[in-house]
This record gives structure tokens, C-alpha cells and sequence, in this order.
């Protein structure tokens, strides 16, 4: 096939690829979106074996490989363990494009300036995105301490890296073609900053760091792109960056934080001088109690965080949820932002459990009707619903967009002791008027509660 | 010419990916980030196209083992998409069980 006639097919694979993350808008949508997008991919893989003069021998057997693996890994992971797999699919991303402008200087050591410094992106981009992929993956899988790993002398280390790699770019475009120890020097120096630049920072942070190297990645395959003048790497790469960064930007928005704030103060490190809180009553339910009060609800809004992913609490509560509406009531569930370790990871674990996606509500959405809402109940969710943010100025959350339960009528808290969240900081909610605490496992409370509602 | 035109190519895909992705609800975040993975697997059309039969052993190595990363991230990131949004369903389509 002639390189016109590839780089045609490479325009339908690029209008596929768009199409399929624009049916992304809507859940009905969706997986036909995702669908298009494979069949462009499948394409361009198609077309660009159509070149001459390939080793198809060698690329048989890569494929081979990735196949194998990639099948395997996506459909035995679990849900839970998505933000880890993301991040290790980052990190392939990543290594992939640093290979690639490896492969090509090797082959072609003879480059221009511009190409010397798309190939320099290309490594340093991916070479970043792979460490610091592997660092974010050991800290979600737990394999290392998840905790921010703070160090005298870190920025001042993470400065030298930096100059070190922009001096080695310098030489490197000068003189691409007597090069080949610089260019290895900016691969070592890449893998380096991937980790001391992935290592400060907390568990809490990760979400915003998984999306972060998402978008690298990306970069990193645009940066390809460049270096083998290839339009279709361009234009997918684009789009993946495009998306990291928005994601990226909304899980910081949805901390109140900056992004350098994210990547230089480390978080939890520094916010455990947080005072003793709010003081107050709290008035205990249980199960019998908060039967009567669901009993009588006409809308419940359930609000979750990652507690309840490690309580495994999703079947439950989606089966308490289905009885509540049986009995006539509306239900929701309220998700923040941040609820999970990634963008959107609550919103699959209850898919999982058999949730409706319209019963799926983000907090812009309710907080405006919350207080029309009868009973909320919250399920190993703390510092998102924690009212200091609102009002409480010396609080470290202040300023952090929350979901308003308790503007709603009655709020149940799902707790298994008063001990303070991820923050560290107690919350005011407790001692709330209109609130109920309603001790023990998340799971085995709402055992106790569909027990009750199948009792009568 | 061509440092420009690619240039060129990549300021129009940043802004058009921008459009695009901020229209994805937030529900659909994760399966947003696992396709997202799959395409940047992009670079897989590269390291097919860099494995020459006359590539020397060196490159032939690096390129080998580029086209297995990124077939990971191809094969993988769609199936697992696939597999996610499989699970989302509406009420009236099978809510219960």
C-alpha cells in the first residue's frame, strides 16, 4: 500500500477515535463509543502492516506477548484495583514511546536540531511516565509505604535532575550523532525523576497523580509522534493529553488544591497538627432506629466513599437501595469527585453492584436540591461531607467543594468508631442536630438493615 | 515545513481533545482514563512501522519490545474499557438482579 493511501486510513482511524470518546458523553452511548475507537485502532494497526520491508517475525512475536498479557490482566482484574492498573498501564504507555525514540535514533543517529529535541521529549516524557507510573502503582497495591516519603533536600535534588536533563537535551540537539552516552544519560535521568518526583507524594494524592501520568503519557506518544512524522501518533496523543489534563485539573478542584501544592507540599505530612475539632453530643441510632427513619423516608441519598469499597459494601447497599424503592421511595447516590482512589472509581464499583447509571448523581446535581432530600446516608465518606469546609476557615479542608448532607433532613453516619478520616480532622457533622451515628462495620449495619426491611 | 505542519496538527488536536473530554460526565471517568490508555497504546502504529527487516539487532530489540508494551496497553485498555462499561446499565435494562 502507498503512504498516501496508509495516511488516508490513518484520517478515518484519527475520525473514529474522536467519535468513540465523544459517544463517552453518556453512559447509553458509551460502550459503542468505545467499540469505534477499537475498530480505529484496529485499522491503522491493519494499514501500517501493509508498509514494506517490515520484520513481521519480531512483530509477531511482540504482539504476541502484549496480547496475552493485556487480555489476561483486563479481564482478571477486579474492580477495586483499577486506579492500579490504570497506573501500570500509564507506565507501558510511557515506555513504549521512550523504546520507540530509542529504536529510531539507533537505527538513525543522524538527526536535525528539531528532531534531536522531539526525540529528547519523547525519552524524557516517557521515561518519567514509566517510574513514576511504577511508584504511584506500588503505592496503590501497597507494595511500598503509601504515606508521602519526605526528604531534606528533596526539591533541591529534583532541581539538579532538571538542570542535568535540560544541559543533556542542549548537548544532545547540538550534536545528535556523537551523542549516544548523552542520550543514555537523559534515559537514566528520566527514570530517576519519575520516582523522586512520584515519592512525595501521599496515597490521598494519588488520584490526581494516576491522572497527571495519564496525561503524560499521551505527551510522551505525541512526542513520537514528532520524531517518526507521524500524524496519527500526534493526534491520539493530543486527545489523551488533552484528557489528562482536564481530569487532572477537576480532581484538584475538587481538593481545593493547587497542582504544585499537590506535587511539592506533601499532603498528610503536614496537616496532622490539625486540632482537636468540634466538640459536641452525638446521638447513636441503631438498626431499628434507622429502619423507622428509611421506613418513612419519601428520598434517600446515599453518599459512599472508599470505605465502602473496603468494607465490600456495594451489594448491600445496592440490594437495601432496591428494597427502599420497593417501598416507594426515591432513591439516589450522591458521589464527590474524590470519592474513590481515582476519577470516577465509585461510579464503577456501584455499577458493578448492579446501581442503575441514573441513580448515579455527582454533587453539583444534588447539593442544590439537598435540602428537599429526606434522609442521607453516609457510608465511609468523612472529609467530603464534612461541613468545616464550608464555614470553618482555620480548617485544612476549608474551601473544598462538599456534598451539603447536612442540609438534608435527617443524616445517617455509617461510622465504625468517632475516629477522624483521611485528614485527620474531626468532623463537625457528628454533632449535627439532624444527625444520627449509627456505629459499626458498614457491611454488617446494612446486613442488619435489609434484615429489618425483610422482616416485616 | 513539516516541524510546523505537525505543530500545527498537534495545537488543533489539544484543543479539540479539550472539547471533547469535558463533555464526559464524571460517572464516566475511569473508563474515560482505562480508554484513554488504550489509545495512547497509539504508539504501537510507530514501533510497527520502525521494525524494518534490515534494523539493526539493537534497534530490533527496542522495537520489539515497544510493540509488546503498547500492544498491552491496545489490547488491554479496550477489553477492560469494555468490560467496564458493560456494567452500567439502566434501570429498566437488568438495575436488579
Amino acid at each position: 500500500m502507498n503512504v498516501i493511501a496508509i495516511n488516508f486510513a490513518y484520517i478515518i482511524s484519527a475520525s473514529l477515535f474522536i467519535f468513540g470518546l465523544k459517544m463517552l458523553s453518556s453512559p447509553a452511548t458509551a460502550r459503542r463509543g468505545n467499540f469505534l475507537s477499537a475498530t480505529g485502532m484496529l485499522l491503522a494497526i491493519i494499514v501500517t502492516l501493509a508498509n514494506q520491508g517490515l520484520d513481521y517475525k519480531w512483530i509477531a512475536a511482540g504482539v504476541a506477548i502484549g496480547t496475552v498479557i493485556g487480555l489476561f490482566a483486563a479481564y482478571r482484574v477486579q474492580m477495586t484495583s483499577m486506579p492500579e492498573m490504570v497506573a501500570l498501564f500509564n507506565g507501558f504507555g510511557g515506555i513504549a514511546s521512550l523504546l520507540l525514540a530509542w529504536g529510531e535514533y539507533h537505527q538513525h543517529p543522524e538527526l536535525t536540531a528539531f528532531i534531536a529535541i522531539v526525540t529528547f521529549l519523547s525519552a524524557f516524557i516517557g521515561g518519567i511516565t514509566f517510574s513514576g507510573s511504577m511508584i504511584a502503582f506500588g503505592k496503590l497495591s501497597e507494595i511500598m509505604p503509601s504515606k508521602a516519603i519526605v526528604f531534606n533536600g528533596q526539591h533541591i535534588i529534583n532541581a539538579i535532575i532538571l538542570l542535568t536533563a535540560v544541559a543533556s537535551a542542549a548537548i544532545f540537539a547540538i550534536n545528535p550523532a556523537d551523542s549516544y552516552a548523552i542520550f543514555l544519560l537523559i534515559v537514566v535521568v528520566a527514570l530517576i525523576f519519575g520516582v523522586t518526583s512520584v515519592i512525595p507524594i501521599g496515597g490521598a494524592d494519588m488520584p490526581v497523580v494516576i491522572s497527571l501520568l495519564n496525561s503524560y503519557s499521551g505527551l510522551a506518544a505525541c512526542a513520537a509522534g514528532f520524531v517518526i512524522s507521524n500524524n496519527i501518533l500526534i493526534v491520539a496523543g493530543a486527545l489523551v493529553g488533552a484528557s489528562g489534563i482536564i481530569l487532572t485539573n477537576i480532581m484538584c478542584k475538587a481538593m481545593n488544591r493547587s497542582l504544585t501544592n499537590v506535587l511539592f507540599s506533601g499532603f498528610g505530612a503536614t496537616t496532622q497538627a490539625a486540632g482537636t475539632g468540634p466538640q459536641g453530643e452525638v446521638r447513636p441510632a441503631n438498626a431499628e432506629d434507622v429502619y423507622y427513619i428509611l421506613e418513612a423516608a419519601d428520598s434517600v441519598a446515599f453518599v459512599p466513599g472508599y470505605g465502602l469499597a473496603v468494607a465490600q459494601a456495594q451489594h448491600v447497599v445496592q440490594e437495601l437501595g432496591e428494597l427502599l424503592e420497593e417501598n416507594g421511595t426515591e432513591v439516589s447516590y450522591a458521589i464527590h469527585p474524590v470519592a474513590g482512589r481515582m476519577p470516577g472509581h465509585m461510579n464503577v464499583l456501584l455499577a458493578e453492584a448492579n446501581v442503575p447509571y441514573d441513580q448515579l448523581v455527582e454533587m453539583d446535581d444534588i447539593n442544590p436540591r439537598m435540602d428537599s432530600v429526606d434522609v442521607c446516608v453516609v457510608i465511609g465518606a468523612n472529609d467530603v461531607v464534612n461541613p468545616a469546609a464550608l464555614d470553618e476557615e482555620t480548617s485544612p479542608i476549608y474551601g473544598m467543594p462538599i456534598i451539603e448532607t447536612h442540609r438534608a433532613k435527617t443524616v445517617i453516619v455509617l461510622k465504625r468508631s468517632m475516629n477522624p478520616g483521611f485528614a485527620g480532622i474531626q468532623n463537625a457533622l457528628f454533632f449535627y442536630p439532624n444527625t444520627r451515628m449509627y456505629f459499626g462495620d458498614a457491611k454488617a449495619s446494612i446486613q442488619a438493615l435489609v434484615a429489618e426491611f425483610k422482616g416485616d | 515545513m513539516e516541524p510546523v505542519f505537525l505543530t500545527f496538527v498537534f495545537a488543533l488536536s489539544i484543543f479539540l481533545g479539550f472539547e471533547l473530554i469535558s463533555k464526559v460526565p464524571s460517572t464516566l471517568h475511569t473508563p474515560l482514563m482505562s480508554g484513554s490508555n488504550a489509545i495512547s497504546g497509539i504508539t504501537l502504529i510507530g514501533s510497527l512501522a520502525s521494525l524494518k527487516a534490515d534494523n539493526m539487532k539493537v534497534a530490533i530489540v527496542l522495537g520489539t519490545l515497544a510493540v509488546a508494551f503498547a500492544t498491552i496497553n491496545v489490547v488491554g485498555g479496550y477489553a477492560v474499557t469494555d468490560r467496564m462499561l458493560g456494567m452500567f446499565k439502566k434501570k429498566d435494562e437488568g438495575g436488579s438482579k
